[in-house]
């Protein structure tokens, strides 16, 4: 078995005195672990870092063993280790996708929107709103997308600001009624407005709230990992 | 199954486990010492019974030392208002080959990392935090890796130094001396460009 791809480095963990086990995210491929010879050595440790783009070839006598990676440098994202915000940013996008993402189950489109969104912290661009944006996508990828297209209870696509916690669906002003203090924010953020701060913490509230009841159960209610919350609260202090 | 006998083959095994070393070059080390009993084998072990006897973590800054005060925390001397912070004994040392840095130290032991569940509390922050107020600090130098744990521990320790007053500086990236822009990544040379000074 062998394919070859290029993805962003998830995950890195030592293993043995020299090598690294690493986690990959390609377009093709999903998700995918591999043992790197030497990659806890001189030459390679440093060209395996969280974000960092690698030309990949992934080798296993069978498609169920873990293989081995070769890796090639294609680009590092150094502008993200100079911004804290950024920084926190890409712990919570690389921790949430390994959290997630069943492995070797591609999500192409998912990939190409953590592309675009680690490359945009790296060229410091203002990208908290896509981020809220992706993890709406990331929803969706695990099977719990939402519906925030049209309200639940009456059918229009006016003036929704609500969500509803347990199904998912848009609410309306009219329609939530006495209800509203019980309904998420729909933030314009999600349905792809630029938002400001605020907007972007009312859309992580959505989307944590349906990562936290509708994702952690169905992956044996493993909590969500604590990079998301430093992310939120990053975010929250810089308002 | 080897035919040395069994205080030496115990020997080889402990020997095995130390980084760098497998069974064979382990067995050729224990070979070496046991040859040169006098000159090697016997001040080794009395240097390995004295260092296990004494060794211990600075209680001041983890740094390994022989008292409970490493000898760069009890010199006054050391007392320049600055600390480097570092995240392994190892560093420091590299940092007094330098022989640039004459303020005191703070030994991290590794850096935050949440796959391995290290936090602050592991790595001796609110330590630091406290000894920055007691000690009179002026500048908290961040000596850390230009890795992605490096950086996120740095800017941790920035924002809880935040109100202190200490300033707080970090290490340099760029071009190493001696090296070649040719042979540099991309990464390393974005970092130099960024960090360019007039001459």
């Amino acid at each position: 078995m062998e394919w070859r791809d290029t993805g962003t480095l998830l995950a890195v963990r030592g293993h043995g005195e020299s090598a690294a086990i690493v986690e990959v995210f390609t377009e093709g491929r999903g998700r995918t672990s591999g043992l790197v010879r030497g990659g806890a050595g001189r030459r390679l440790a440093p060209v395996l870092q969280p974000g960092a783009v690698l030309d990949v070839v992934w080798r296993a006598r069978l498609e169920e063993h873990l293989g081995t990676f070769s890796v090639e440098p294609v680009r590092a994202r150094v502008s993200i280790l100079a911004d804290a915000l950024a920084l926190a940013g890409l712990h919570a996008v690389t921790a949430l996708l390994v959290h997630v993402l069943a492995e070797r189950d591609p999500h192409p489109r998912l990939y190409r929107m953590t592309e675009a969104l680690l490359d945009a912290m790296d060229a410091g661009a203002d990208w908290p709103a896509d981020y809220a944006r992706w993890e709406l996508a990331l929803l969706e990828e695990a099977g719990f997308g939402l519906d925030l297209t049209r309200c639940a209870v009456t059918g229009t696509e006016a003036d929704l600001v609500f969500v509803s916690p347990r199904t998912g669906r848009a609410v309306s002003r009219d329609a939530a009624g006495k209800w509203a203090d019980r309904l998420l924010p729909l933030s314009p953020v999600l349905k792809g407005a630029p938002g400001r701060r605020g907007d972007v913490l009312a859309a992580l509230e959505t989307t944590g709230h349906f990562l936290d009841t509708m994702v952690a159960p169905a992956l044996g209610d493993r909590p969500l990992p604590p990079a998301r919350q430093r992310l939120v609260d990053r975010l929250s202090r810089k308002r | 199954m080897s035919d040395a006998p069994k205080e030496i083959e115990t020997l080889i095994e402990l020997m095995a486990r130390l980084p760098g070393l497998g069974p064979r070059s382990a067995r050729r080390a224990v070979l070496q010492l046991v040859r040169k009993r006098a000159t090697l084998l016997r001040p080794l072990a009395e240097a390995m019974a004295a260092v296990a006897e004494n060794a211990r973590e600075c209680v001041v800054c983890r740094n390994v030392a022989t008292r409970d005060v490493c000898d760069i925390c009890a010199s006054e001397r050391r007392a320049n208002g600055q600390i480097c912070v570092v995240e392994d004994v190892a560093d420091l040392w590299a940092m007094e080959r330098a022989a640039v840095f004459k303020g005191r130290y703070h030994v991290l032991g590794g850096t935050l990392s949440a796959l391995d569940a290290i936090g602050p509390e592991e790595l001796g922050i609110p330590r630091l935090v406290r000894r920055v107020a007691d000690e009179g600090v002026t500048e908290v130098i961040l000596a850390l890796n230009a890795t992605v744990d490096g950086q996120t521990t740095a800017h941790y320790i920035a924002d809880a130094l935040a109100g202190s007053g200490a300033t707080v500086t970090s290490l340099a990236q760029g071009v190493p001396v001696g090296g070649e822009l040719d042979y540099l990544d991309d990464g390393t040379i974005t970092a130099a460009l960024r960090a360019r000074k007039a001459l």
